[in-house]
């Protein structure tokens, strides 16, 4: 009843939403730094939408499936395969036992969510399972995924019952996938650029009109010492108007800071609780799992939107994933999957 | 008092909302962020999912779809958005007559070693201000601090009160690695560093007690309001507490 890492790539890490109501005690959220693909991965195979999947990065990681089990990876296409052909993403998947999954590398995006029916026994610590690396705390022993880590797997969950023993029936190689997939646009193209939408930060002030306009009118590009933690920019640099230096305060998730050199730097899962830099932007909610599929050289433009427009594209990021939720249940309730099938 | 003579509310992007209750660190802010603190708890507010206080703010994460499903469950007819909803949330508390608040002041004592192999820049801060080893670690040990925050790792006390005699700026370059436990100096701050990070504090010592605790209830040695004092303790002490920790954690 587990998944034994056979090789544990550039970095793959047990994350879920994140540790919430800590971050007073200077402990960090950590968590998926793309949470709208973890969370289809989880809707995809009947958990619990903040479950912890293995988030998995850029190429290299190899696992091995030591039971029959139901999978979903979504997020990125680090193309997936096993026996050398390709695993179908964005919808359930029957594996069988013995099977060897690998990640060959990255055809679009970055980061991948690989979610398991039943969900990972993994370490509780503050009420989240994601790995807080730099405390090793979390996840599966505190740390990024190594050779012949062993990692215990629930059972199936009830409402995917059905639909595994269906798609295990009828598989002829070492896997078989549903037919339909619930692939998000934003995951159907591989993208170079993106366009990320902020409301003003406290300090926005601080900038000259000039540096102002060169934050939305440029494009920064994104750096190799880019991490979990935060992507930093390259680009023009930012002027303050005065020399006054703020007091530290918390921070967010998408918060953007200005540091000495006026580059900004771009706030994320791993980013520490507090910081001193000038804020001169916040990245709205609905736009933050995008950077979660960003990586170095990839070019990045801001644009600045109001408070009631970050909510409207945040209640349609929720009402697409309702309808992700929905529209898998109506499948599952049918039992369509029998009848056209996607063979491997 | 009214906190709202001193509260400035603002938001902080669309799932986090800012109150200032001034602009520096200093006990008046720090005491306004009490007791706003205490109205908070006291009024058993729970639409939020973080409250993270820092030297002159206090910053309240929410998430803005649960508040979304809050104000559709209210049926009231006036659009509101979340920032808003969260708004007039905390409001009401700024506007009541409150009174100063009396704080207890819980005092940890923390044994530090310092100098030698644990305090490998004792001596250029001691020569940076002419002044023997000894008198650093007097002025070090003698005044009390206040835990203003805690923030950076898990476990990092923001402290208030060095001795701006042993105030000293930063290393030119960060050391890459930091044992946790070190205590060091950075321009007008002290600090301890609960786990191994890159950092350019002056390091003068190390305690042998962990800041940062997992396998505990309360993760954390210290939080935001307790006050601290260093204890200078010998190398020989320091390897008993440490070796006493290592024999407790092997027995558990």
């Amino acid at each position: 009843m587990s998944i034994t890492c056979v090789k544990g790539g550039t970095l793959a890490s047990f994350q879920d939403e994140g540790r919430i109501g800590h971050q007073n005690l200077g402990i960090i959220v950590s968590g998926a730094m793309d949470s709208y693909a973890l969370k289809i991965a989880n809707i995809i195979v009947g958990n619990t939408r903040s479950s912890a999947c293995l988030e998995i990065t850029m190429r290299g990681t190899i696992l091995r499936a030591d039971k029959d089990m139901l999978i979903a990876i979504t997020g990125g296409d680090l193309h997936p395969v096993i026996d050398h052909i390709p695993v179908p993403q964005w919808r359930p998947v029957f594996i069988k036992a013995g099977s060897i999954l690998k990640f060959k590398g990255a055809i679009t995006g970055l980061r991948s969510y690989l979610a398991v029916s039943g969900g990972f026994s993994l370490e509780d610590f503050l009420g989240s399972h994601s790995t807080y690396l730099r405390a090793k705390v979390g996840g599966f022993k505190g740390r990024a995924l190594q050779v012949d880590d062993r990692i215990e797997i629930g059972q199936v969950t009830s409402q995917r019952l059905a639909m595994t023993q269906q798609l295990a029936t009828d598989t002829i190689g070492a896997f078989n996938g549903t037919s339909w997939h619930v692939r998000p646009d934003f995951y159907k193209k591989n993208r170079s650029t993106f366009m990320i939408r902020f409301i003003k930060g406290p300090e926005y002030d601080w900038f000259n009109e000039e540096s102002q306009q060169k934050f939305t009118l440029q494009q920064y590009t994104i750096a190799s010492s880019s991490d979990r933690m935060g992507y930093r920019l390259e680009g023009q640099s930012l002027e303050k108007i005065s020399d006054s230096e703020m007091v530290s305060e918390a921070i967010a998730n998408g918060t953007v800071q200005i540091s000495n050199n006026g580059l900004p730097i771009v706030l994320l899962a791993d980013r520490q609780t507090t910081g001193g830099y000038p804020r001169v932007a916040q990245i709205c909610t609905a736009d933050l799992y995008k950077f979660g599929q960003m990586k170095p050289a990839d070019k990045i433009h801001f644009k600045e939107i109001s408070l009631n427009e970050a909510y409207k594209e945040l209640a349609e990021l929720e009402r697409t994933l309702r309808q992700i939720e929905l529209s898998i249940t109506f499948k599952t309730n049918r039992g369509s999957v029998r009848e056209n099938q996607e063979k491997p | 008092m009214i906190l709202n003579e001193y509260a400035r509310i603002s938001p902080v992007g669309d799932s986090a909302i800012r109150i200032e209750f001034g602009k520096d660190i200093d006990l008046t802010t720090y005491h306004r962020i009490q007791i706003f603190i205490k109205l908070f708890h006291d009024a058993k507010i729970n639409f939020h999912k973080e409250m993270i206080p820092s030297f002159a703010s206090v910053t309240i994460e929410f998430d803005a779809i649960t508040i979304m499903r809050k104000i559709a469950e209210q049926h009231t007819i006036i659009d509101i958005n979340p920032y808003d909803w969260v708004r007039q949330q905390i409001e009401p508390l700024l506007t009541q007559e409150v009174n100063e608040l009396v704080l207890e002041k819980t005092i940890i004592d923390l044994p530090v070693c310092y100098g030698g192999e644990y305090g490998p820049d004792l001596q250029y801060v001691a020569d940076y201000h002419h002044m023997t080893v000894e008198e650093v670690i007097k002025k070090h040990g003698e005044a009390e601090y206040l835990v203003y925050m805690l923030g950076f790792a898990p476990g990092f006390p923001f402290l208030g009160g060095l001795n701006p005699e042993i105030a000293t700026p930063r290393k030119q370059a960060p050391r890459l690695k930091i044992e946790a436990g070190s205590v060091g100096i950075a321009g007008s701050q002290t600090g301890v560093y609960p786990i191994e990070t890159p950092g350019g504090w002056q390091i003068i010592g190390r305690t042998p007690i962990d800041l940062f605790r997992p396998e505990h209830k309360e993760p954390t040695l210290l939080k935001g309001g307790v006050w601290l004092r260093f204890k200078a303790i010998s190398v020989e002490e320091f390897n008993t507490i440490k070796g006493g920790l290592a024999n407790v954690d092997h027995m558990r």
